[in-house]
């Protein structure tokens, strides 16, 4: 009999895992279901490229129809409601040719949970105004470009890098643009208060408002948003408002399908969930890392296509495991920002470059001498050069970083000579 | 029309068709071309399309500018003709390109 894999989740991690598990040689159905009407997309130009409109829906499509007509990779719209892990069946409810309310019963051999994450909304007064956006996919950003009007004032709550991205687009797009923070500095929960500082000043000169330490208590206006009211206070008139507070993993189907579930759907280094049939990847699982030694749940694309080509093999019976060297990046103006690694728990900052003035510059974050993230901005060399000494555990010297006159290849030279000149 | 072929470390050829005006990266990403990961699709931003263009071919692609230099400077298989494939613009004078892909991309 014919096998099924059914995806949750039509997200990148989706994109990858279908493609993955046909490269890996698996022949029965694949059938992805999703709840948008759209096929896996490029999710991070939405608050960058997209939202300024130099990037249009039909560049945003992972992957062409096409291919996964030729793969045979079904689609199915609709939201799964509930697991039966005994049965190895699903509930889908609002399936294709379905009435409202009526729901189908699936059969799976292999389920793949690519159920991502949903954004963190407020609740306080009038926050249910019109006006009033998230952005999280695609129908969200055309309902924020669709609101754009030159000259009009766009609030932005929450000074991480969604807000951050959004505030650039928006200003860009010539609104003016508030940004406010509860917090003391923007990007407070990832980066050093020196990285934070230089976001400050340059949203500061592409003309944003920026309040920190400032609490949001409601939202005012006649059906519409028209002012962002504060706990001290103050108000600030909005045109538009995005609210950008993070997210959380969609991990309630796992749980109610009684899998082990702890900040994520908890997986094995094979990405599998506690059941043998059963695998997760993207932002709503949790895996160990190797490279740094403990749990994490990551939000980031390139995480998620990683551990769906190890759940795929998993899925084909093959025990593939991954070193994945957490990173991400962010575009907001001429400035690209490349992450390497985390660096929560990091003892000693080195940066190369200007910050105070400049646009280009690479924050080094080490922990007992030890590299273990960088922030680089305009920076692409010492973004590669860090994923290969973090990766590679390379031992350093970290003042020398701070270093201009030392090329960057000499980083790595001068003090690992063996393995510089093995990998080229 | 006309094709490209890519081929990965290990010898695998995949011959696909030309689709002038896409990215060597979407081409290869359309045809499920094993060894591009192209996690950032397409904004030079990841370096994961690293390909080397394959003999006198580099003269149809052209080189590489300079953040994309810069992106490829540290990193490991670099070679004399190495390119980001989301910087290459499929050309009908690419008829015939080989593009090899290294062993692992960064």
């Amino acid at each position: 009999m014919t096998r099924t894999c059914i995806v949750i989740g039509a997200s990148h991690a989706a994109a990858q895992l279908t493609t993955s598990l046909r490269q890996e040689g698996w022949e029965g159905n694949i059938l992805v279901i999703g709840d948008e009407p759209h096929l896996p997309y490029h999710r991070p130009p939405l608050s960058k490229a997209f939202l300024s409109g130099e990037k249009t829906a039909e560049s945003l499509p992972i992957r062409p129809a096409a291919f996964y007509q030729k793969n045979d990779i079904q689609f199915r719209q609709g939201r799964v409601t509930a697991i039966n892990r005994d049965q190895q069946t699903l509930t889908l409810v609002g399936g294709d040719g379905e009435k409202d309310g009526k729901s189908e019963q699936l059969s799976y051999d292999k389920l793949a949970l690519c159920t991502g994450a949903r954004v963190r909304k407020v609740e306080l007064p009038g926050s249910d105004l019109n006006g009033i956006h998230y952005l999280r996919n695609m129908a969200d950003a055309e309902s924020i470009t669709a609101s754009v009007v030159d000259g009009r004032h766009a609030v932005i709550v929450g000074g991480g890098y969604i807000g951050l991205e959004t505030a650039a687009s928006l200003s860009q797009l010539g609104m003016r643009v508030t940004l406010l923070d509860r917090g003391p500095r923007l990007l407070g929960r990832v980066t050093a208060s020196e990285v934070s500082e230089f976001y400050h000043r340059v949203h500061t000169e592409g003309g944003v408002r920026i309040h920190t330490n400032i609490a949001v208590s409601g939202f005012s206006g006649n059906g519409r948003v028209q002012k962002v009211i504060c706990a001290d206070g103050a108000e600030f008139p909005a045109d538009l408002v995005v609210v950008g507070v993070g997210v959380l993993p969609n991990t309630e189907l796992a749980e109610a399908a009684g899998l082990n579930v702890d900040n994520g759907i908890m997986v094995d280094e094979h990405c599998r969930t506690s059941d043998q049939n059963i695998v997760a990847a993207g932002d709503c699982a949790n895996q160990f890392n190797s490279v740094y030694g403990c749990r994490i749940r990551l939000e980031s694309v390139p995480n998620a296509t990683e551990q769906a080509r190890v759940a795929a093999a998993s899925i084909c019976a093959q025990n593939r495991t991954s070193e994945f060297l957490p990173w991400f990046w962010s575009d907001q103006y001429d400035l690209k920002l490349q992450i390497a690694g985390l660096s929560r728990g990091y003892d000693q900052l080195v940066i190369r470059g200007d910050r105070r003035t400049g646009r280009s510059f690479a924050a080094f974050y080490f922990r007992e001498g030890r590299l273990i993230a960088a922030d680089c901005v305009n920076r692409p060399q010492e973004f590669v050069l860090s994923k290969r000494i973090i990766a590679q555990n390379l031992a350093v010297q970290p003042d020398r970083f701070a270093d201009e006159s030392v090329p960057i290849r000499e980083l790595l030279l001068a003090d690992s000579p063996a393995l510089a000149s093995a990998g080229g | 029309m006309g094709s490209i072929t890519f081929i990965e470390h290990d010898g695998a050829e995949h011959a696909v068709e030309i689709e002038t005006g896409k990215s060597l990266m979407q081409i290869a990403m359309d045809n499920g071309v094993p060894g591009i990961d192209a996690d950032c699709g397409g904004e030079a931003a990841c370096g994961t399309c690293h390909v080397i263009v394959d003999g006198n071919w580099i003269s149809a692609t052209g080189k590489a500018g300079d953040e994309e230099l810069q992106m490829l400077d540290m990193t490991p298989d670099r070679a004399p003709t190495s390119r980001l494939a989301c910087q290459i613009i499929a050309t009908d004078a690419m008829d015939g390109l080989v593009a090899r892909l290294p062993e692992f991309q960064m």
